[in-house]
């Protein structure tokens, strides 16, 4: 994926097959000789995780899909027969419903170390709105997946969820009649749902695919932020790189399987666990926690001039997705990687606070108090989008930026006698 | 440095550095295999299928010269009441006329009681009553079985296979 | 190098606030005093499971004693349509023999059929079948109990006790899993639960006061279970009711019934923690070596120069 390739074979066969299908050359080119900057930190590995992850979930999800019925009276039944007799079963359901917290989980480190260093800005512009692409479909696809079970919550969660289309003025009645194939939530639903949660799998993965590529053009950023110069900015991707992300996924692994082996329910929800009941409503509907700080939202958004609170809060909720992807143009410092960026510093952290925020309250039982401080927080989240991003690139005065990726690295080991030698960048500003 | 996570394990004299990479290989594999065994082993029968791997069959009501055909994991099972002559028949073959040959005593455990899973040797196809020696033909392709559930013309290969059973009482039997 | 110092102080602070938090979540679970909360509700406090922890498995004596609680009371009204007779004997939960198992289904009488004239049959029950429930369908259940009862197969992991924040964030931690809350929830109801209502609280008739259960002000329909195997005094009716010469109490009998209920819920913990510890240890020794292999090769990369 960069360009042509001087990866030649060695046994005849290979160059045989070479001249007919380039597949080696590619493979090479991209994960072997590939130059990525050598001052990556392990923020860097959560691509690699995420890749780990999503073939993860495709394996245990094929796997179950091979016991489980998409159909209203047996859906819950089979999950439990998955649970209690199908050989391994119930490895492959721990590993599936944890593994989709641990996917998210990496996807939102992954996404605010892009934020944090910039990773959106030119020329990866394209990069990043595909990444945002592969978070909507990783979303439409969980959300999909926790309906399977068809226990209490993943009925009301449908439920509450698919309700949502019906904000939508004039149509919005006629959408949700037609997600649902009926008046409520039920088989039809189940079994598209079913459908579509086994084939958004394959659309990640293609836009996985584009989106390494887009990687692959500029190649990777890096925490200092500035372009590689040389090729002593670089190491090669095999092996550095390589053993580098494969310790990571490793030390990932534990992570994940000390919650599948001894925790597995601690993300779930105990109400899951009684089988789905059209006639009666659990006490609180809390959606899986990677979603609580979007539920958050929605439930917050007031009124906004005409638009019914309905309404708003669905725009809100999607509008705090989409922000995402007019991250490159929003942003207008020059400066790329936050390192760099004191007073950005400070706002990051903010924001990433006022998410976690976002999520506790989305957490808890609606009252006037959490309603309040939902707004304050909602208002906080859009304000670093609009308001506190690009005001921040006209104002902040950044530190200065090291030359080259190697100044960098050194500087890092606490040589200040080499940063002064090496040649100042004007500190950028406005 | 490029070409250094390829250890050589055939080299004479191994470095320890070449070892750490040997043996972090080989973990690799093991885990690699131990994660994709549950993947493979959950294909196989699962525990509720192995529980109803036996099934009960009456004799009481068959008839002698009647054939019926239970279901038993799946498969159907011919169960037939042979009369005297009918077992007397089948026992005067010699075994030289037999594409695979067996007796008829080693096939059944009482003499008048022939129990063989009706499923063709060839292809798997089911057999119909007929045929030219009392026993079964293939509608397939045209296999003929007698009435010891022997193959007695082609394509198929071997016998009726006999599934292990039990006799529980004179009247009663379990399969499998 | 002063926005190094700075980055690094805001990450300290950062893993103090999280610490903090788990600190407060661990002390917490550890320190919450019994009795009543605000609300009037008892809180379950944690109980001591063999099966809790990194090695926890099972209790078979325990898990037979509660299997006959289960059977004796519980199972008279409530279903348990996902457990089967070869569980019971299955490895990993109360272990009877196939034996015991057979004998045990063959005394229930199940439907089958169509038969040959294609009507259906009572037959003896098999190993392979599910339990058998009392009641033909949830209808006839609600208009014999006044209510469904809950299945109980499932129940253990149905049911939960919630700490809130930040106790929360400690319940995914070694030592402090919350896998047991199910187990002390239902220990708590049918042992705690039941006591005298507040002067002046109302229950109406057909309903019963009880102090742990969620979401329903304080009113049960189950009368209590204890009181089948109990007289008022908390002396058992038949002093003989475990075989196995465990004394009678009604701590014993509602721990053993709610142990029960957790393997009956969830079979395969054995199994799991079993394979989880395996795994852990081969995660670890894999990513050590892993370490310095990639320490190796790394080795000599920080050192070259920037402008030779």
């Amino acid at each position: 994926m960069s360009g042509p390739s001087t990866y030649v074979p060695k046994s005849a066969i290979g160059k045989w097959f070479e001249q007919r299908l380039p597949i080696g050359g590619l493979i090479h080119s991209s994960f072997v000789v590939f130059p990525n900057p050598r001052n990556l930190n392990y923020f860097w590995t959560f691509g690699a995780i995420l890749a780990f992850m999503l073939v993860a979930q495709i394996a245990t999800g094929v796997t179950l899909a091979m016991h489980y019925i998409p159909d209203a009276r047996f859906a819950f039944n089979s999950v439990e027969h998955i649970m209690r007799d199908v050989n391994y079963g119930w490895l492959l359901r721990y590993l599936h419903s944890n593994g989709a917290t641990m996917f998210f989980l990496a996807v939102y480190i992954h996404m605010l170390r892009g934020l944090y260093y910039g990773s959106y800005k030119a020329p990866r512009e394209v990069l990043w709105i595909l990444g945002v692409i592969i978070f909507l479909l990783m979303m439409a696809t969980a959300f999909m997946g926790y309906v399977l079970p068809w226990g209490q919550m993943s009925f009301w969660g449908a439920t509450v969820i698919t309700n949502l289309f019906s904000a939508i003025p004039l149509v919005g009645n006629y959408i949700t009649t037609w997600l649902w194939g009926g008046f409520s939530v039920g088989d039809p639903t189940l079994n598209r749902f079913f459908a579509l949660h086994y084939l958004l799998p394959f659309m990640i993965a293609g836009v996985v695919v584009l989106h390494i590529w887009a990687l692959h053009v500029p190649g990777s950023n890096n925490p200092a932020g500035v372009e590689p110069k040389t090729s002593k900015d670089t190491l090669p991707f095999h092996p550095y790189f390589t053993i580098k992300d494969t310790f990571a996924v490793v030390c990932f692994a534990i992570f994940f399987a000390w919650f599948v082996f001894f925790v597995p329910n601690y993300f779930g929800h105990a109400d899951n666990y009684n089988p789905a009941n059209p006639l009666v409503t659990p006490q609180e509907i809390v959606p899986e926690w990677y979603f609580l700080p979007y539920y958050a939202i929605l439930r917050s958004t007031p009124n906004i001039l005409f638009i019914p609170a309905k309404l708003a809060g669905v725009l809100a909720m999607f509008g705090s997705i989409a922000v995402f992807a007019f991250l490159p143009w929003l942003d207008t410092s020059k400066v790329r990687s936050g390192s760099y960026r004191p007073v950005f510093r400070v706002f990051f952290w903010a924001f990433v606070l006022c998410g976690i925020g976002l999520g506790y309250l989305g957490s808890q039982p609606v009252t006037e108090g959490t309603i309040l401080a939902g707004r304050i927080l909602l208002l906080c989240y859009f304000a670093f989008f609009l308001i506190v991003l690009p005001l921040l690139g006209l104002l902040e005065t950044p530190l200065q930026v090291p030359a080259s990726i190697a100044d960098a690295v050194l500087g890092s080991h606490g040589s200040s006698t080499m940063l002064k030698g090496a040649s100042a960048e004007p500190s950028v500003k406005g | 440095m490029t070409d250094m996570t390829m250890a050589k394990p055939n080299m004479a004299e191994p470095t320890r550095r070449d070892i750490l990479y040997v043996a972090t290989a080989a973990v690799g594999v093991v885990g690699v295999a131990a994660v994709i065994w549950p993947l493979i082993d959950q294909m196989n029968p699962d525990l509720s299928t192995l529980a109803l791997s036996k099934t009960e069959i009456d004799l009481k009501p068959i008839a002698p010269g009647q054939n019926i055909v239970v279901k038993w994991q799946g498969k159907p099972v011919f169960v037939r009441n042979r009369p005297p002559k009918m077992v007397a028949e089948v026992r005067a073959v010699p075994l030289s006329q037999l594409i695979d040959p067996e007796t008829d005593q080693a096939r059944v455990k009482v003499a008048n009681w022939l129990i063989v899973v009706g499923v063709c040797t060839h292809l798997g196809c089911t057999p119909n009553v007929g045929g030219d020696y009392d026993g079964w033909l293939c509608p397939c392709h045209g296999s003929q079985y007698d009435a010891s559930g022997r193959v007695r013309h082609g394509p198929a290969p071997l016998n009726l296979l006999v599934p292990t059973y039990e006799f529980k009482t004179p009247t009663s039997v379990v399969v499998g | 190098m002063k926005m190094r110092m700075k980055a690094t102080a805001v990450r300290a602070f950062a893993a103090t606030l999280l610490a903090g938090a788990l600190l407060v979540g661990v002390g917490g679970i550890g320190a919450r005093a019994e009795g009543l909360n605000s609300e009037g509700y008892l809180i379950p406090q944690r109980q001591d499971w063999s099966f809790a922890g990194v090695f926890g498995h099972y209790d078979r004596a325990q898990l037979q004693r509660g299997f006959k609680v289960f059977h004796d009371v519980c199972s008279q009204c409530h279903a348990a349509k996902h457990l089967t007779f070869r569980e019971l004997s299955e490895p990993g939960g109360p272990e009877f023999t196939l034996a015991q198992v057979k004998a045990l289904a063959a005394t229930y009488k199940i439907e089958d059929g169509p038969n040959d004239s294609g009507d259906m049959f009572k037959r003896p029950g098999k190993p392979s079948d599910p339990w058998p429930w009392n009641f033909a369908n949830d209808e006839a259940a609600k208009s014999a109990l006044g209510a469904v009862p809950p299945d109980m197969s499932l129940l253990a992991k149905a049911r939960t006790v919630q700490y809130g924040f930040p106790y929360f964030l400690a319940e995914g931690l070694p030592f402090f899993e919350d896998e047991e809350q199910g187990p002390d929830y239902i220990y708590a109801l049918i042992k705690d639960g039941y006591r005298n209502p507040p002067k002046g609280f109302k229950v109406p008739s057909g309903l019963y006061y009880n102090a742990v259960i969620q979401g329903s002000g304080h009113l049960i329909r189950m009368p209590s279970p204890l009181a089948m195997i109990f007289d008022n005094n908390g002396k058992p009716n038949n002093p003989k009711f475990y075989t196995d010469g465990t004394p009678v109490t009604p701590d014993q009998v509602a721990r053993d019934v709610s142990a029960f209920l957790m393997w009956a819920a969830e079979p395969k913990l054995e199994e799991r923690k079993r394979m989880g510890f395996n795994v852990l240890v081969f995660l670890g020794v894999f990513a050590s070596l892993l370490y310095f292999v990639k320490k190796k090769i790394w080795a000599g990369v920080h050192d070259i120069s920037p402008s030779a």
